[in-house]
Order: structure tokens, then C-alpha cells, then sequence
């Protein structure tokens, strides 16, 4: 993108904003407070160590008398402990904030993966062809028809089983992000590689050829840069799945450890107190959970109906 | 046909080979099979002789032929855990996540074809607008999270319904003792259920909405408006007709999002089911018990996928054309 930018007179900024995205994004209401919501919960996440008034990676700052102690608006709440604290006396706001940011991260760097992968695989299997395209989406067939979140729970509790939980805790981040990550790929390869199918046939494509440019140049600088804007749309969608997964996996206890807990974990902590009434330390991570997966599925929405790829359906 | 159907066949049989390699491999570095049989306190001459006899020193190849074997009998191992035959466990299984599935099955079919239908007729009706707002959300809640939420307004608030087991049931034959007989069964029944079908349903609502909109744009649904016919003939037997084939292939393939989704409302609501003995079997460290899930899981997989597969090819015959040359 970036390229694209340097050949132009006119600054970035400026043409972003005269761009047909921004135009829609300043009369659509429901775009602006989900893009605001999404910029607020990121920036709490990528500020958690300054705003959190606690460190709730440190076990020697909770006190096991605050255990479960409600919110502070609440009748028995503690002004101390905003949303209350956790079964071992935890500050659920820092814990949340932390939690967050595990979630994001792991959210994120898993679509790049996916991202990465499937966008190499999907070019190479477009713009190739032939038997290679059709072992490769033979393959991206057969990833599909197994679920993400069977394989990653396969996955992960062979490898819990295998390494043991304290190995399995220290590496639980790489490991969600790659097994997320891997078992994606071909949402973008089918993607990519039906846009490149269409990219192909056209005539700038066929001058690139002729002017003698190799075709990984080709595929990367001429070919891809017009594939962008259903990457963009499969994106947002799929960092919302991540987060969904990340939460599903660590809620069975196959993801983050609760000493490093994400959202996922978080709820799962507090399930066990549902019971007993602490209602909060379930509901308030879940809220935070949902509210940050629906503001990224409705501007995914919106994304989609701006660019409106036609090759995306579901 | 033929050809398709043979390369569907070739495919399945290659897939299912993978997934008896993973567990096969599995098998082999997971847990000490000498140490669940004799302890620690046997020496290390014995535990050699051990070893050379039930074949643990043999080559790879070796050893998983004899693996294959086995599993093409159906003997999957005995589970350390209950001392049985690790396929009679999970058969045992079985039924508690058949009859869940197929209740949040009926749940999604009977909610999702007329709501999806309903907001593709009048896509700018308020009741529409509601639904796929709803929608839009469900999507965002975690399945997990449904099932939670639900155990806490409805088991732990209001007490209305049970929030784990699956209660009273009646015996049917076999390992097979059904929910659906007793009050106490439905009522275990129905909250996971709900939870279960609650992830699928925003997916076809939306999908059944988009196909049936598009087909209501097409040629013959117009040239069925220019005839006169009945609008509730048009849109349930013309247009749903080929609305539901997209449907079909869709919902063949969540079939194993939904085993998957399986284990999660399993644990949340303690259903005695496959997905729960197999996150219980992951902890006692159970190898047997752990291939065997993977095995039936996959072939379950494999056997949906092909059927729903064929199904279509039968169905749609421009799928043999373009498959068939590739």
C-alpha cells in the first residue's frame, strides 16, 4: 500500500478521507461507534500496564482475603476493586484489561499467520494452475471439512498430554496462535486464488508478462494489490473467529493459564463461582468478550457491503 | 458419476489412512504402555523381554500395519481408565451426543428455515431488521458463553431447569437409552440444546436469507410471478426448493463444527457424552481412549462429508462438469 502512496503527489491523509471507504464510514452511525468502541477496547489493551492498578501476572499482590469480592457498585463491593475480584482475591479490572490484550494478540498474530499462508498458497495455486492448484485446494478441501476448533482442541490437548501442563503453560501463546493460525489458511487461499483466477485474464497481467517480469513480481506487486479489498472483508471476520476460538480453547482449559489469563480463561475461572453467585467474575469478561467480537463483526459487515466482494458469501 | 464417485471414495479412503497415521504416531509417544501394565518395579531385563514381545522394538512400518489391523477389526485398545474396550466406551458415549446433536439439529431446522425465509421476503420489515441484528450478535457470543449465561438465568436465577446430567432415562436397546421419553429427560435436554443449536443458528438464518433472496431474483421465480401463481407457492416450492441445496452442502460440512461445539456444551452442562469423556480422557492421560475418539470422530467426519458430497454431485449435475475434469 504504501508503494501505492509514494507515486501519488497528494498526502495519505488526504486521500484517505476522500476515499469512497471514508465517505460511507461518516454516514453509517452504526461504523463510527463500532470503529470507536474497537479503538477504545484496543487502546485500554495496548495501555493495560499503565492503566491497570494492579499486575495480575504477580501473585504476590492479591491477598486471598479480598477473594470474591463483588463489584464496587454493589452493596459489598470494595471502591478498591472496580469490577470486583476473582476466586484468589485477583483485581478483575487489571485482570481484564491483561486479558484483553492476550486475547487481541493472540487474535491478530493468528490472522496474520493465516493471512500469510493462505495468501502465498492461494497465489502460487491461482496463478500456477494446473495440477498443483489441484493437489493444494484438494488439500485446502480437506482442512475445511475439519472444523478449526476440533483440530486446534486435538491438537493442543495431545500436546498438553505430551508435554506436560507446565511446559504446555509456557508455550500456550505460540502454540494457540500457530494451531489457530494453521488450521485457517485455506479461507484466505480459496479467496485469493479465486481473485487471482479473475486478475489473470486481464490485459495488465498480460503486459507485466511481456515486459519480462518474473512471477513471483508479478504475483506480488501486480496481482495481489488488486486482490486486496476481500482480504481486507475475510480479515475482520476471522480475527473475530480467533478471538471466539482462542476463548473456546482456553475455556477448556487447552489455551492460556489462568497465572496468564485471557478473556477465555477468565470466564472459565469464575464458572466454577457461578453457582455461588459470583456472578461477576463470568459475566464481566464475557460482556468484554462479546462487546469486542460483535464491534469487529459489524465493521467487517460494514467493510463487506462498502467493497462488497462478490466472491464472499456467509 | 462413476468417476466422481470413485475419486470421492479414493479421497475418503486417503483421509482416513491420515488420520490412523496421527494416531497411530500418537499412540507411540504418548504414555508408556509397559509402565500401565506392570508398574515400575519390574527390571530392566524383564521390561526388554517385555518389550520384545508384544512387539514394541519392531520397525515403524512394522508395528502400524499391525496397528491397522487391529482398528479394521474394530479393536482400538483397552482404555487404562475403565478397563475396557476403548470403542465399547465411546459407543457407550455415543448416544448422549447423537441425541444432542439431534436436538439442536430439530432446534436450528425449525427455527432457521422460517425466519430465513421471512427476512428474505421482507428484508425491510422492522420484525426483519430485528432478527438479523439478534443474528449478528449470536454470532459474537461463544458458545460457551450461551450455555453459561443460560445456566444462570434459568438454572441458577429463576431454578426452572436442571444445569448438568442428563437425568431420567429410559433404556432402549443396546448402549442406546434415549432423553426423549420422560419430562425430567426433556427438560436436562433442552438447555444444551439451545446452547448448541444457538451457534449454528445466525450462520443459516443468513445463509438461508441470502440464497432465497438471490433466488428470488432469478428468471423462473419472475416468470412464475408473470404466470400468477400463488405467492406461497412461489416462495416455499419453487424458490425454497433451490434455496435449500447451497444449505445442504453447508450443512454437511458443519456437521464437524458441531462435534466440535459438542465438547465445549458437554463440559459446560456435564453431558455425559463423547466430547466430555474425551477432555476427561486428555487429563487421566487415557492413550487409547484418546486415539479411539480420534478415530471414530474421523471416520464420522469423513463419512458425513463424503455422503453430503455424493448427495450434492446427485443433486446438482453441474458439479460433475466442473469437478470431474479437475
Amino acid at each position: 500500500m504504501s508503494m501505492m502512496a509514494d507515486h501519488q503527489g497528494n498526502s495519505l491523509f488526504a486521500r484517505i478521507m476522500n476515499s469512497n471507504m471514508a465517505y460511507s464510514f461518516k454516514r453509517n452511525p452504526v461504523a463510527i461507534v463500532s470503529m470507536a468502541i474497537f479503538l477504545i477496547i484496543t487502546l485500554a489493551a495496548v495501555f493495560a500496564p499503565l492503566i491497570a492498578p494492579t499486575d495480575p501476572y504477580d501473585p504476590s499482590l492479591y491477598d486471598i482475603l479480598d477473594s470474591e469480592l463483588p463489584p464496587a457498585w454493589t452493596n459489598q463491593g470494595d471502591p478498591k476493586f472496580l469490577f470486583g475480584t476473582d476466586d484468589q482475591g485477583r483485581d478483575l479490572w487489571s485482570a481484564i484489561l491483561y486479558g484483553t490484550r492476550t486475547s487481541l494478540i493472540i487474535g491478530i498474530c493468528a490472522v496474520f499467520v493465516q493471512a500469510f499462508l493462505g495468501i502465498s498458497i492461494g497465489l502460487i495455486s491461482g496463478y500456477v494452475g494446473g495440477r498443483i492448484d489441484n493437489i493444494l485446494m484438494r488439500f485446502a478441501d480437506i482442512q475445511l471439512s475439519f472444523s478449526t476448533l476440533m483440530v486446534a482442541i486435538i491438537f493442543l490437548a495431545v500436546s498438553q498430554a505430551l508435554f506436560g501442563s507446565e511446559t504446555f503453560n509456557k508455550y500456550a501463546l505460540f502454540m494457540l496462535v500457530g494451531v489457530i493460525g494453521i488450521a485457517e489458511w485455506p479461507q484466505y487461499a480459496r479467496t485469493v486464488r479465486a481473485t487471482v483466477l479473475a486478475e489473470k485474464k486481464k490485459e495488465y497481467v498480460d503486459s507485466a508478462r511481456v515486459l519480462g517480469f518474473s512471477s513471483i513480481r508479478i504475483m506480488v506487486r501486480h496481482i495481489l494489490p488488486n486482490s486486496l479489498s476481500p482480504i481486507f472483508v475475510i480479515s475482520t471476520v476471522q480475527v473475530a473467529n480467533a478471538i471466539i476460538s482462542e476463548a473456546s480453547l482456553s475455556f477448556l482449559g487447552l489455551g492460556m493459564p489462568v497465572s496468564q489469563p485471557s478473556l477465555g480463561s477468565l470466564i472459565s475461572s469464575g464458572f466454577d463461582y457461578i453457582f455461588s453467585g459470583s456472578w461477576w467474575i463470568t459475566t464481566i469478561p464475557g460482556v468484554v468478550l462479546v462487546v469486542l467480537v460483535l464491534v469487529i463483526n459489524l465493521l467487517g459487515d460494514w467493510m463487506r457491503d462498502v467493497l462488497n466482494p462478490k466472491l464472499y458469501k456467509g | 458419476m462413476f468417476a466422481y464417485l470413485m475419486k470421492r471414495l479414493f479421497q475418503a479412503i486417503a483421509v482416513m489412512f491420515a488420520i490412523s497415521l496421527i494416531s497411530f504416531a500418537i499412540q507411540d509417544n504418548l504414555g508408556d504402555p509397559l509402565r500401565e501394565l506392570v508398574g515400575q518395579s519390574v527390571s530392566e531385563e524383564v521390561r526388554q523381554e517385555l518389550r520384545d514381545e508384544l512387539g514394541l522394538n519392531d520397525s515403524f512400518f512394522k508395528q502400524y500395519t499391525r496397528f491397522a489391523g487391529k482398528v479394521l477389526q474394530g479393536d482400538l485398545g483397552t482404555s487404562y481408565f475403565f478397563k475396557e474396550p476403548a470403542l465399547d466406551v465411546i459407543l457407550k458415549k455415543l448416544p448422549a451426543t447423537l441425541e444432542l446433536v439431534l436436538g439442536a439439529t430439530i432446534i436450528i431446522i425449525g427455527v432457521s428455515v422460517p425466519l430465513g425465509v421471512y427476512t428474505a421476503i421482507k428484508p425491510n420489515s422492522l420484525f426483519s431488521k430485528i432478527v438479523m441484528g439478534i443474528s449478528i450478535i449470536g454470532i459474537s457470543i461463544p458458545v460457551f458463553l450461551t450455555a453459561i449465561l443460560m445456566i444462570f438465568i434459568f438454572s441458577v436465577e429463576l431454578r426452572w431447569l436442571p444445569s448438568f446430567g442428563r437425568g431420567d432415562v429410559v433404556h432402549v436397546f443396546g448402549p442406546w437409552s434415549t432423553n426423549f421419553a420422560t419430562v425430567d429427560g426433556w427438560l436436562h435436554i433442552l438447555l444444551p440444546s439451545v446452547a448448541l443449536a444457538s451457534i449454528m443458528l445466525p450462520l443459516f438464518i443468513r445463509l438461508i436469507r441470502a440464497e432465497m433472496m438471490e433466488t428470488l431474483q432469478s428468471e423462473y421465480v419472475r416468470f412464475a410471478w408473470a404466470k400468477g401463481i400463488r405467492p406461497k407457492r412461489i416462495w416455499f416450492v419453487h424458490a425454497l426448493k433451490n434455496t435449500l441445496l447451497p444449505v445442504i452442502t453447508v450443512g454437511g460440512v458443519q456437521i464437524g463444527t458441531m462435534v466440535a461445539y459438542t465438547i465445549l456444551t458437554e463440559t459446560v452442562f456435564q453431558w455425559p457424552g463423547m466430547g466430555f469423556m474425551f477432555l476427561e480422557a486428555v487429563n487421566r492421560v487415557d492413550t487409547p481412549l484418546i486415539v479411539a475418539y480420534l478415530i471414530v470422530v474421523g471416520f464420522i467426519f469423513v463419512v458425513t462429508n463424503t455422503i453430503v458430497d455424493l448427495i450434492y454431485g446427485l443433486v446438482n449435475p453441474t458439479v460433475n462438469l466442473s469437478r470431474m475434469d479437475a
